[in-house]
Order: C-alpha cells, then sequence, then structure tokens
C-alpha cells in the first residue's frame, strides 16, 4: 500500500450538503402571428440553436402499424420545393442537422444549426413540415431498408422482448399495445404517410421549442417561414379509444434457442404524471432499479454477476402510463435472476427501506433533476417532458418536496399496492 | 473557444481547469493514460476489466458510487484501446467528495477477491451480450486481426476471448494497477463554476500526497506496412450479407489525421454524402452504409462498413465501393464539396462543446494529444486542408495493397 504521509484523513469523507437551491426559470413565451406557441430557452454560450416542432403524430393515432414513424422518417424525403437530395444538399452545405424521431404520443422534428447558418436552413425545415410529397421510389427505399434492419434487430432478444411486451400489458386491442411485424412493411403506402401528415402534422396543433442563444430573429424568421397557415380547431384531434385488454396469461415465454442470454422483461400498466401517486412511485422505482446504486444493480449484477445492466422505469403517456423491469442475463441463470427480482419486490412490500438507503435515493433524485436543468438544450427537454401534461414547473416544486418527505412506511404501502406479484406480467425471450 | 488553466503537481499529476459560471454543476474527468494496447497478448480485456475493479472499492471508502450519489452525484467510465477516462458531474457545493473519492482509488485499491470474481462474470456477460448474442456482433473479434499481424489493436477493448478473462488472477489485476494507475499517468480535468486557486488547494490536498510511479515508457510494435490485400470469407447465421473493408491510416496527431477525417465525411457523412447517395439512395445496393475513421493515437483505420440489399451479390457491391474510390483517388473534389465537409466539422465542433461534462472531457482528451489549447485550434486544422491535400492523401490511403475486406456471408 502507498503510504499518504501528510496525515490526511481519507477515512472520513468531505463534509456534504442535501441539494438545495434548484431553481425552475420559466422559458420566455412567443407567439407566432398565426398563434403558434413558441418557448425559448436562452444560453448565452454558442452562437447555436435548435428549434424543435412538437405534434400529436406518435404511434397513438396510427390506424395502420408503422404509419406513424413511416411518416416521419420520410417527411426530409421530398417537398413540394425540393427533391430529398437537394433538402440532403441544403442542410449538409450549412452543417446543420434535422432530426426526425416518433414516441407513442409525439412526432419531433428538429432543426440543430450555427446561428449563421439559420435563415436557409429553417426554410428547409419549414418545406419539410408543410409539404412533404412522400415520392413513391423514396418510400420503396425507405420501407425495404427499414424491413431489413427490422429483421436484423429481430434476432435480438431485447428487441424482441421490448417489442412484445407492450401488447401483453396493453392488450393488441390498445393503440399502445398494438405491435408490428415484418408483413406489415409491406402492407404501407405512401397515401396513408399524406393522410397521416395531413391529420397529424397540422401547424394548428403544434409547439415549438427554441434553445441555444437565442434572439429577436428567429422569432421574425419562424413568423416569416410558418406564417398564413390557419390557427384554431385544434380541438377536432381525433382521440382513439383507449382498450386496454391485456392478456390473462401473467408469464410468456418467446423461445429462441441460440440465444446465449435471455431478455426478462415484467412490469404492468400504470398511469401517467397528472396521478397522485406518480412522483412518489417514481421514488419506490429508483429505489429498486433506477440507479447504477439500485436494490436490482446491487443484487443481481454486483452480488450474483448475472447480468451486465438491470434497470426498472415507471413512464409515462398521454393516456396511460406503465412500469417495467428489464435485463438481458446469462441463459442458464435466466431463471435465478427472475427469482431474485421478486425477492427484491417482496423485500419493498414487507420491509421499510432504512434511512440511510432512503437519503441517498432523495439526494441523488435531487441531484438528477438539478443536472436536468443544465444548459439551455436540458432545459428544453425537461420543460417537454410536463409540455403535453398541461404541466407547469409546479410539477417539479411539488416532486422537490414529495422526494424530501416521503416516509419509508409509505414506500412500503406503495410497494404493496402497485406491485403485488399477482398483478405483474414477466416475459422471457431465450432459451 | 474554452478557455482553461493548467499546472501540474509535484508527483505529475496534470490539472486543467475550466471556468464556466452558468451552471450549478461541476464536472470532474479523470483520465489514466492506459487503455487495451498496453495489454499483454495473452491477457487481454485488463484495461477494461480494470475499469469494472475501479468500482469494487478503494484502500478507505468500500464502495464508490454510495458516497457519491448520496452528494447528488453521477458518474461512469468507458475504456478504449488508447486510454481508460472516469467522470463525474456533481453539484457545486459538494465538489471536494470528487477528490476525495478521485484520489483514495488512485492511492490504493482494496477490492476483493469476491468482487473480482463477480465483476469477471459481468464483464463475460458484457462480452456474450455485445459481441456474441447478436447478429453481425463478432464482425470486429475477426477485422481486427486480420487488419493488424503485431500491433495490439489486433484485439478488442473487451479482449481477444472470454477465456482471458476468465483467466485474470488477482495478482495480475494488481500488478496492471501498479502499472499504470499513477499520477504521473493521469489528466485531471475541473470544469464548472470554479476558481484555479481553489481547484489547486483541492488538488494538492488530495491528489498532492500520491507518491508517482515508474515512468511508463510505451514501446509497442509498429505495424508494418501492408503489401497485400487481405481478403476474409465467413458465413454466419445473419439475414444478410455485408462488407466490411479497412485501410490503415495515420496516428491522430499526425499532419494527415484532418483530410483523412474530411474524406470520411466526404464518402459518407448525411445524406448528400457521395456513397451514401449512389450506393444507397441510387443504385440501392445496401440498406445501410458508413464510412468512418477510428482516430486511434496509433496508427488507426479507415472503415467502410455495408448490409446489402437482399439479393445484391457482395461482388456487385464491392465493386460499386471500389468505383467510388477510384473516383475519388482519380479526380479533384470540387471546392464547394470539400467547403460542405468544413462546414460540417465546425458545426459539429461546436455542438461538442455544450455542457460541461463535455468540455471537460474534450479538453482532456487535447491535453493527452499534447496540448488541451488544441480544442481551440481544431476548426483552424480542418479549414487548412486543401482539394490537393485531399487528393494526395487518398491516393496514399486507398491503396489496394493497404486493404483488409471482409465478406460476411449470411447462412
Amino acid at each position: 500500500m502507498r503510504i499518504d504521509m501528510t496525515g490526511l484523513n481519507r477515512k472520513i469523507a468531505p463534509k456534504t450538503g442535501f441539494v438545495d437551491n434548484i431553481s425552475f426559470i420559466d422559458p420566455e413565451k412567443a407567439e407566432l402571428n398565426n398563434g403558434i406557441p413558441v418557448y425559448i430557452f436562452n444560453s448565452e454560450e454558442q452562437d447555436l440553436v435548435k428549434i424543435e416542432f412538437l405534434f400529436r403524430a406518435g404511434s397513438w393515432y396510427q390506424e395502420k402499424p408503422l404509419v406513424a414513424r413511416i411518416t416521419n422518417k420520410m417527411l426530409k424525403e421530398g417537398t413540394r420545393h425540393f427533391t430529398s437530395h437537394e433538402i440532403a444538399e441544403k442542410i449538409d452545405y450549412y452543417g446543420a442537422h434535422l432530426n426526425m424521431s416518433t414516441d407513442k404520443d409525439m412526432g419531433y422534428v428538429s432543426l440543430y444549426t450555427l446561428n449563421k447558418h439559420l435563415e436557409p436552413t429553417l426554410e428547409i425545415l419549414a418545406e419539410v413540415i408543410k409539404h412533404p410529397v412522400f415520392p413513391e421510389n423514396e418510400f420503396n427505399r425507405i420501407i425495404q431498408n427499414r424491413k431489413q434492419k427490422f429483421i436484423v434487430s429481430n434476432e435480438k432478444v431485447r428487441f424482441i422482448a421490448k417489442r412484445k411486451f407492450d401488447e401483453l400489458i396493453f392488450g393488441s386491442q390498445n393503440p399502445y399495445g398494438k405491435t408490428y411485424e415484418v408483413e406489415d412493411f409491406d402492407k404501407l403506402n405512401t397515401a396513408d404517410l399524406a393522410e397521416f401528415h395531413r391529420l397529424h402534422y397540422r401547424l394548428s396543433d403544434c409547439r415549438v421549442l427554441v434553445s441555444g442563444k437565442v434572439m429577436n430573429r428567429h422569432v421574425d424568421l419562424l413568423n416569416k417561414f410558418f406564417n398564413g397557415e390557419p390557427v384554431g380547431n385544434s380541438d377536432n384531434h381525433a382521440e382513439p379509444a383507449d382498450n386496454t385488454i391485456s392478456s390473462n396469461n401473467r408469464m410468456f415465454h418467446i423461445v429462441k434457442n441460440d440465444a446465449l442470454q435471455s431478455a426478462i422483461r415484467m412490469g404492468k400498466v400504470m398511469f401517467n404524471k397528472t396521478h397522485p401517486d406518480y412522483t412518489k412511485l417514481k421514488i419506490l422505482n429508483t429505489v429498486l432499479g433506477g440507479y447504477f446504486g439500485s436494490r436490482l444493480m446491487t443484487n443481481i449484477r454486483e452480488e450474483k454477476g448475472y447480468t451486465y445492466g438491470i434497470g426498472s422505469a415507471l413512464v409515462s403517456l398521454h393516456h396511460s402510463g406503465y412500469f417495467f423491469i428489464a435485463s438481458e442475463v446469462g441463459a442458464d441463470v435466466t431463471q435465478d435472476a427472475s427469482n431474485e427480482i421478486y425477492h427484491e419486490i417482496r423485500k419493498l412490500q414487507e420491509e421499510k427501506i432504512p434511512e440511510k438507503e432512503l437519503d441517498l435515493v432523495r439526494n441523488y433524485m435531487l441531484g438528477a433533476i438539478l443536472r436536468n436543468l443544465d444548459g439551455a438544450f436540458a432545459r428544453s427537454d425537461n420543460f417537454k417532458e410536463i409540455l403535453e401534461y398541461g404541466l407547469n414547473y409546479s410539477y417539479y416544486k411539488n416532486f422537490i418536496e414529495v422526494i424530501r418527505s416521503i416516509t419509508a412506511a409509505e414506500l412500503r404501502d406503495l410497494a404493496q399496492k402497485y406491485l403485488d406479484r399477482e398483478s405483474l406480467y414477466e416475459l422471457r425471450v431465450g432459451k | 473557444m474554452i478557455n482553461f488553466d493548467r499546472f501540474q503537481l509535484d508527483n505529475g499529476l496534470k490539472v486543467i481547469v475550466h471556468k464556466d459560471v452558468s451552471t450549478p454543476i461541476v464536472a470532474v474527468n479523470i483520465l489514466y493514460d492506459v487503455g487495451a494496447r498496453d495489454e499483454d497478448p495473452d491477457k487481454t480485456g485488463f484495461a477494461h476489466l480494470f475499469e469494472h475493479l475501479m468500482f469494487g472499492g478503494s484502500v478507505n471508502i468500500p464502495k464508490y458510487d454510495t458516497p457519491l450519489e448520496e452528494a447528488g452525484g453521477e458518474n461512469n467510465a468507458f475504456t478504449n484501446n488508447d486510454i481508460t477516462n472516469y467522470y463525474l458531474t456533481i453539484p457545486k457545493q459538494n465538489l471536494e467528495l470528487a477528490f476525495w473519492l478521485e484520489s483514495d482509488r488512485m492511492l490504493d485499491l482494496a477490492f476483493s477477491k469476491k468482487s473480482l470474481e463477480v465483476q469477471r462474470h459481468v464483464v463475460i456477460e458484457e462480452f456474450k451480450q455485445s459481441y456474441l448474442n447478436q447478429p453481425y456482433g463478432d464482425v470486429w473479434l475477426l477485422l481486427r486481426p486480420l487488419a493488424y499481424r503485431v500491433h495490439p489493436y489486433q484485439w478488442p477493448t473487451i479482449g481477444k476471448k472470454i477465456e482471458h478473462i476468465q483467466n485474470a488472477t488477482i495478482e495480475d489485476v494488481r500488478a496492471f494497477y501498479r502499472k499504470y494507475y499513477n499520477p504521473n499517468n493521469a489528466i485531471l480535468t475541473v470544469s464548472g463554476n470554479v476558481d484555479t486557486k481553489e481547484i489547486e488547494i483541492l488538488s494538492n490536498k488530495w491528489f498532492g500526497p500520491i507518491q508517482p510511479g515508474d515512468a511508463n515508457n510505451r514501446n509497442l510494435p509498429k505495424e508494418p506496412t501492408q503489401t497485400e490485400e487481405r481478403i476474409l470469407e465467413v458465413k454466419r447465421n445473419v439475414p444478410f450479407d455485408s462488407i466490411y473493408k479497412t485501410y490503415h491510416m495515420c496516428k491522430r496527431t499526425d499532419h494527415a489525421y484532418h483530410a483523412i477525417d474530411l474524406l470520411s465525411d466526404i464518402l459518407s457523412n448525411g445524406d448528400s454524402s457521395r456513397m451514401y447517395r449512389s450506393l444507397v439512395k441510387e443504385k440501392k445496393l445496401f440498406s445501410e452504409f458508413h464510412a468512418y475513421i477510428t482516430g486511434d493515437l496509433d496508427e488507426g483505420l479507415f472503415v467502410f462498413t455495408g448490409k446489402l440489399v437482399k439479393g445484391v451479390k457482395i461482388a456487385d457491391a464491392d465493386n460499386a465501393i471500389n468505383d467510388e474510390i477510384e473516383k475519388i483517388i482519380s479526380k479533384p473534389i470540387h471546392e464547394e464539396e470539400l467547403k460542405k465537409v468544413k462546414n460540417k466539422i465546425e458545426s459539429s465542433l461546436e455542438f461538442s462543446e455544450i455542457g460541461v461534462l463535455n468540455k471537460a472531457i474534450n479538453l482532456t482528451y487535447a491535453e493527452l494529444l499534447g496540448n488541451a489549447d488544441l480544442v481551440n485550434h481544431e476548426k483552424e486544422l480542418y479549414q487548412a486542408v486543401t482539394v490537393e491535400e485531399m487528393l494526395t492523401t487518398a491516393r496514399e490511403l486507398f491503396r489496394k495493397t493497404n486493404c483488409t475486406n471482409l465478406y460476411y456471408y449470411a447462412n
């Protein structure tokens, strides 16, 4: 052992304090001439910007599998005034980046650019949002390539588990539970995409988040390129019915004989962040599997070495929510790992979390909230998480209060109320 | 522009400080100048296994993560062929705790036999998850020894094979620690709302007393110039054929590096790039295609990878790649095309400087390259590349005899 000659007492940790003074700065709110709301997150650092459009265009709204995702991906593959190649050439020339993505609820279209190239790149962003034409040849190529990608991914146990789990807990009649198969790629056509775009990428029903070094010019240019579209009628946005019919059989096994590891996924339908128990359950989830030092990681990775990683999460959706635990474990220890997961849940139901552990989780979570507010991009992402639920920063302020005040007894009661073994689904993919 | 101060402790530890008043979070990044290239060819995967053990307890602190999480902090680490890098973020008020934690695991480790056993299993599961239990997972296990005959880049960071991890002894691991985890083999960067004076005091207090180790004089075998094209064909249980093609390139610190990086962008960065446009969009030969550089500290690789569209023959797809290479070595690229990729680089450099953690990691790595101030001059080095240089660099790089091919057939 190396000797420390100074007599510094390294056994004792330097004094640390609870995380406090978490300040939430409201975004500046602007409105385009046609009424589109714009939220601005300013930072004085790099001379660049991210402009993100939010549409209610996630898979919840699609009538056929894959429509939401392919529509989103194809926005930049040809518009009324530019071909797919012209769009790519312009965006690349200015060193900008267009990012498209969807989740279950939303469709996102974002532009990342240096401010000095704002005008020509914003013009392209407006084109892809307003006037995509979904050309047949680009469509055929994208379908072909996405289908191949799907076939490759579908060899991975984690991918299969992730896809099938939603169907298991929500039921195949619920828009959140509808999954897709390889043949669904061939059932799409460009008319489906054009129709989905017409219904769900409407300027009358979108929001814009602008983050980075933002000036008046940004709003002026947004007005220039997104003018003239009528705003209003946003309430005729058709919402499909929520028909949650989950499977009665709670234990599923998809056999993949050559797998060296099994994917395990467990969980159930919960609720979203407007529910009074959501934030409390978020804390319970953190204790169980929400951080590196969590009980699942400590037991199943750090004590037993069954896995490279295991975690759990509580996910909020606009019309529902769910809780899940996921891991990939050595094929020979699948049953043991599953037993240990139930064991950890049972412990939460039977024993109160020791104060020391609970304090650690409190401060870890407060630190995470602080980190999520670090910088304009992070603030924008954080705000996005509450915007669509009609919530504001009082949601986070309340969350912080709950983190500080929740008791071990309350958490034990929550575990009993929501994590009953009989209510959890379990899916295994592997040998 | 990232402003910073720099000083060195008597024991050789280099310290860089960047002040950013806009955030309540401080990032602490510590790089050890050791990677998979420093491993014994019969004991590979150590640098990475070691990264796991660094969380298994140090001489005065039984568990690294617990006190950090208690203080609202978060951390992670990564290992590659060249370096092992540990980073954390913590609320400013609790910064000293980071110095306590990081200095103790530089002072001495106290991981147990049990923690070695467990991490051995965890790493083996990681090996399976990333390299074995997924289609095309073994590509780099095949490609590296094909491209490198003598240089240690011939094995991936995870190791050549699971057996090397299985056979690691506690003595091996301790010897590795003793050799590389020394203050004179590390660079520490702190970035956030901090003053250099304050960091000097903390560094001297916590890291100052740690004795330096022997100088780490690296003497790795140099990969000889490749003199003939290499080809390996394999059949695997995967859905689609694919092609991997590599060319030996220069070191990260060599003059030609920036031109070669720009070449990879011309060929495949963005939807308008040459090979994406011709091979994926127009000829529809590949469902996905990428060209990139490994950017290693020693002589690295320029890599092409592509998955073929069902029904396309490997020979036809390969010819199409070679046609594009032929174009770029026979005719100078247009000024505007060069300007395009320079614009892209400028933009990605700017975006890479967002957040204290990114800045800390960038500064540390630049210091390892020779000077932290490189982060502020990288853009100029790219701007200086000319059309003529691009042509001569491409000709030197894309020689047929410099090429290694892996044809990966679906069963």
